[in-house]
């Protein structure tokens, strides 16, 4: 078959949608106009302001967010793999529960996940604020690093578990210097994958947050909805897209392309 | 999912539970039980100081019922399912060029389509108001080549919505279909072609039904989060964008209605899992096709 001019066509004009909104950003994040409609001139006083003692609760939001993703993510590494290797192993009853368990999450739509975990919080008086953010983030990151630590189980050799136990190696020995060693990279693209998932969550956190501090996508939202300065908001987001690349390129290279693009959805 | 048979030494009991305990009862504690009390809370009476009073009654169904939730819903399935229709379509020759193309192109593409992924998405659906901004560049050439009608806006109304949800989930039904086209074996056109099939006919004769299980992991993985959508309504949607995701929120926040709001959480989560349901039921079947891991189909 000739080649056609459409699928290039397609694939520009997608990569043009995707990155429009991110390259406004940017740019506005230099506009001086307030209102993002047209270029004004170029300034850094939206970074300024972002260093301002005004905007100080936005560091804030931002640090209580780092900890929250980082408790979140370790442990959901944590459950994560433990729940990705029984999978693996084990063909039982007990495991398709256990399946459907960790799928889920993944698919039911996170308002009702915000809504559902706010009530029994509410009505056991859990310690709202972070310690309800972080199992609320921990029960939906679970799942993702479950799932990318069984995509990376697919290709364990077994073999070198009876290697390990034939050379004398006792199960704590062998799970420490095999299993763990071979599985870390699938086991750290996963926690990164989590650590970014909770960085970004808004719905689940809005809801069984309670009192406390905001997170910083709580913070966002509410500059978003109020702030006079929102060109603020752009600078912001300009400094985190250079970090998060430089994150996200690290975990891209870490783990096989093909990793991170079929454990399915990553949460929108 | 199906590797050699389970290995005696990591069989019994007894490493099975220890294995599973903590994700298991994890799972169960903070996810499957709230579930389960959500659904159970729509049965229950409103109360405005405590969310819901003693005792069980249809009363919330009643209301939902009564209060046209039905159009809502119609609302949302419709964007929903337009949502889907476009990023399905408009990934099919996209996933078509990423299989075609050379190695060192389709990872580049494929790093660019990933990095939007990866900056807050908060963020994302927020800078949407600057790129429709009335008098912004993409409006101006919008009007100019008058694909839109003067005056009209791409902002806080449903198709705003429809623009700002194909934008989220795009990259959502490239992936899949990629995976899916890329497994196409190429030379079954040819020969279609050779046998005297037209273009179309090969195309939507071979082509279509040889990715059939990429377009349907690429329509569920874009169709179950759009239904649920909150934010982007929430957001660039106005008072005639908004979809049940937002009721809901109204629901619990401004009215204190919890049963209501579990009765309408009960129903998005039903009409999200039917068709996972059907696309499961409708895969089983065939079992020459390798499992796609992003539906995860048969785990046994």
């Amino acid at each position: 078959m000739k080649p056609s001019r459409w699928p290039l066509i397609f694939t520009v004009l997608a990569l043009v949608f995707l990155h429009l909104p991110i390259v406004f950003l940017v740019i506005n994040s230099f506009n001086t106009s307030k209102y993002s409609a047209s270029w004004e001139g170029f300034t850094w006083h939206w970074y300024e302001r972002l260093f301002h003692r005004q905007n100080r609760d936005l560091w804030e939001a931002l640090r209580r967010s780092l900890i929250i993703a980082t408790l979140s993510s370790v442990a959901s590494m944590i459950l994560g793999t433990f729940a990705a290797c029984a999978l693996h192993v084990f063909r039982s009853r007990l495991q398709k529960i256990h399946f459907a368990l960790v799928y889920l999450p993944i698919v039911v739509p996170d308002i009702l996940m915000g809504i559902s975990l706010a009530l029994p919080f509410a009505l056991v008086k859990f310690p709202s604020g972070m310690p309800a953010i972080v199992v609320a983030h921990t029960t939906f990151c679970l799942s993702f690093v479950a799932l990318v630590v069984l995509a990376r189980l697919q290709d364990f050799d077994r073999n070198l578990i009876d290697a390990a136990r034939d050379l004398g190696a006792g199960w704590l020995r062998t799970v420490l210097s095999v299993v763990v060693p071979i599985l870390a990279p699938g086991i750290l693209a996963g926690g990164l994958l989590a650590f970014t998932l909770s960085l970004d969550d808004y719905v689940i956190t809005f809801f069984v947050k309670g009192v406390g501090g905001d997170t910083l996508p709580l913070r966002i939202y509410s500059m978003m909805k109020h702030t006079r300065e929102m060109p603020v908001i752009n600078a912001l987001s300009t400094l985190l897209l250079v970090v998060t690349l430089a994150l996200t390129t690290f975990a891209y290279w870490l783990s096989k392309p093909t990793a991170l693009q079929e454990d399915g959805r990553i949460k929108a | 999912m199906k590797g050699g048979s389970p290995r005696k030494l990591t069989s019994g009991r007894k490493w099975e539970w220890l294995l599973s305990g903590p994700s298991f009862s994890w799972l169960v504690v903070f996810f499957a039980i709230p579930t389960a009390l959500i659904v159970l809370l729509s049965f229950k009476a409103r109360s405005l100081e405590d969310g819901f009073a003693p005792g069980y009654d249809f009363e919330a169904w009643r209301r939902l019922w009564d209060g046209g939730i039905l159009g809502m819903l119609g609302h949302t399935l419709w964007l929903s399912l337009a949502t889907t229709l476009i990023c399905v379509i408009w990934s099919l020759p996209v996933a078509w060029f990423l299989a075609k193309a050379a190695p060192r192109w389709r990872s580049v593409v494929l790093w660019l389509i990933m990095v939007p992924f990866w900056t807050n998405f908060l963020i994302r659906v927020f800078a949407w108001k600057s790129v429709a901004h009335p008098s912004g560049p993409l409006m101006a050439f919008l009007y100019w080549t008058k694909l839109m009608p003067e005056e009209s806006l791409l902002l806080y109304n449903s198709g705003a919505v429809l623009l700002v949800l194909v934008y989220a989930h795009l990259p959502f039904a490239i992936l899949p279909l990629f995976a899916a086209v890329d497994r196409f074996d190429f030379g079954l056109l040819d020969a279609a072609r050779d046998l005297g099939a037209g273009p179309a006919s090969a195309f939507f004769r071979i082509f279509l039904p040889g990715i059939r299980q990429g377009m349907l992991s690429a329509a569920a993985l874009v169709f179950i989060p759009a239904l649920g959508a909150y934010l982007i309504p929430d957001l660039v949607g106005g008072s005639d964008g908004q979809m049940l995701g937002n009721l809901i929120a109204r629901r619990v926040g401004a009215d204190r209605d919890w049963p209501q709001a579990a009765a309408m959480a009960t129903l998005l989560v039903m009409a999200s899992l039917l068709p996972l349901v059907a696309v499961w039921q409708w895969k089983r079947p065939r079992k020459s096709t390798a499992p796609d891991p992003a539906l995860a189909p048969d785990h046994a």
